[in-house]
């Protein structure tokens, strides 16, 4: 199941598409406009990537991942794959782990980035690289979040269109969101649970390059409880 | 008559078995309390007009709907506690037969195979190919092929696991009459060792091929006989009278 989805990725044009537009958007923030330039700003870091990258991963993880399920339920190519001897784990995780390693391709070629900020250096090597580890797995889980979001939203409708501004939507939400909603002056109270319950104080404070368990947890809790949403919705048949 | 019974079966039980089957739809109720068996070795024709519940029942057997009420079992597999063991014994063409219109032929089959777990897969694949008379198209992409040969994909991918049950949900629909001869020949094939169970609306097509008819009106099972004992108990020379008899009585 995961092989063929892969192969599926590779030999459509989303894959592609979808990882070239993140690298060259990527590398424009980086490199090129004065805002947020590394060059500008002075200092050897990437937090800059590492600011931008979860708002892209917003928009091309949808993109990546709302076919995945919603295109089996209109096509009915899901009654195939439902009457084989599969379990719909099996075919939500292969989805799922087939849309993941397209997001750990495209996270690859910005190592590149990394490379140059550590020549770049006035010493060079003049950068915090346990922060950048740290950036690195904190965005990865990011990534996996965000798709696990995308397949979940993919299994609710038949339509991609919906299934994409859903998944944005609910990225953006649990990234930002919360957070957003904690400042909201009735509801003080409860900033701390606010805050913790979306995705970018811990996504912060992996990057940070500490690795807390509890960071870690809250990831897994986080893909977990989608993928499983996404077997309940699938187990109904209600389409 | 007992040795019949155990041919191509598991635990000396019918390959299927039907009991109190019903599936609802909120109020509605697409399938109503029906039970039947089938025999392996045999071709069992499924009639009925649209919306008589033929499809439902055919989702339900090949554990891709659950049921309402009532049990079934595949070559004694129940459909919904050893849904996985039931489903490695059948071969399942859904009606309007989907495919992935991106894999190429072989990608497909050979992705069938994966899950299937077949051993010799490239051999059985070539085999698959050679039975179904897709030779000349296995390297091209499914999208590019007509109605017919998508339609001997749908069947290749049905029994590459050479299964004991087949389920065929409208198979000849919408094929040319040089087509539809060539397919029917398959299936009768088929149906000399395996259980086949196949809907459709065409009355000759069920004279052709098939040893025993069950007609299904509106979730009910209003005929299951032996095609010649329908025929002549209702003293006609042909199916059709017989089922429109059937079908239109309970209308009214």
């Amino acid at each position: 199941m995961y092989k063929k989805e892969l192969y599926g990725y590779l030999s459509s044009l989303v894959a592609y598409i979808t990882i070239v537009i993140f690298l060259v958007v990527l590398g424009l923030f980086l490199w090129v406009f004065p805002d947020t330039s590394i060059l500008e700003y002075g200092y050897a870091g990437l937090d800059s990537l590492f600011s931008t990258a979860p708002y892209l991963f917003m928009f091309l993880i949808p993109a990546l991942t709302m076919r995945t399920l919603a295109e089996e339920k209109k096509e009915g190519t899901f009654e195939i794959l439902a009457t084989k001897p599969l379990t719909d784990g099996q075919i939500i995780l292969g989805k799922y782990l087939s849309a993941l390693t397209i997001v750990l391709f495209a996270l690859l070629p910005t190592l590149v980035y990394y490379y140059s900020i550590y020549n770049l250096g006035v010493s060079k090597g003049n950068i915090d690289t346990g922060a950048v580890i740290g950036s690195y797995i904190g965005l990865f889980l990011l990534g996996a979040a965000f798709t696990a979001v995308g397949v979940f939203t993919s299994s609710v409708t038949k339509n991609q269109i919906i299934a994409f501004a859903l998944s944005v939507f609910l990225c953006f939400f649990a990234f930002s969101g919360f957070e957003s909603a904690s400042k909201i002056l009735s509801l003080q109270k409860f900033d701390d649970v606010l805050l913790n319950i979306g995705i970018n104080l811990h996504y912060q404070s992996i990057s940070r390059g500490v690795l807390d368990t509890r960071d870690l947890v809250y990831f897994l809790s986080v893909i977990a409880v989608f993928l499983l949403l996404t077997k309940l919705i699938l187990g109904g048949r209600k389409w | 008559m007992i040795t019949k019974y155990m041919i191509g079966t598991n635990n000396g039980q019918p390959a299927i078995q039907v009991t109190n089957l019903s599936k609802n739809y909120g109020s509605q109720v697409a399938v109503n309390n029906i039970t039947f068996t089938a025999q392996a070795g045999s071709i069992l024709g499924f009639l009925g007009p649209n919306g008589a519940g033929k499809s439902t029942t055919m989702r339900m057997l090949t554990g891709y709907l659950p049921q309402s009420s009532g049990k079934a079992s595949v070559c004694g597999f129940d459909i919904q506690i050893q849904s996985l063991e039931a489903r490695k014994n059948m071969g399942y063409l859904p009606e309007n037969n989907p495919l992935y219109p991106e894999m190429y032929v072989k990608e497909f089959l050979d992705f069938v195979a994966n899950i299937h777990q077949i051993k010799n897969k490239k051999q059985r694949i070539a085999e698959v190919i050679t039975l179904t008379g897709l030779q000349t198209e296995q390297h091209k992409k499914i999208a590019q092929l007509s109605k017919g040969y998508k339609q001997r994909v749908g069947l290749a991918q049905a029994i590459i696991h050479n299964p004991q049950v087949l389920i065929l949900d409208e198979p000849t629909s919408g094929l040319d009459p040089n087509q539809l001869i060539e397919i029917r020949s398959l299936i009768k094939e088929l149906g000399k060792t395996k259980t086949v169970i196949l809907s459709t609306h065409i009355m000759q097509e069920v004279e052709a091929i098939c040893d025993r008819v069950i007609i299904i009106n509106k979730g009910n099972i209003v005929a299951d006989d032996l095609l010649a004992n329908l025929i002549s108990k209702h003293g006609e020379k042909t199916l059709e009278p017989v089922f429109v008899k059937l079908t239109k009585a309970q209308n009214r």
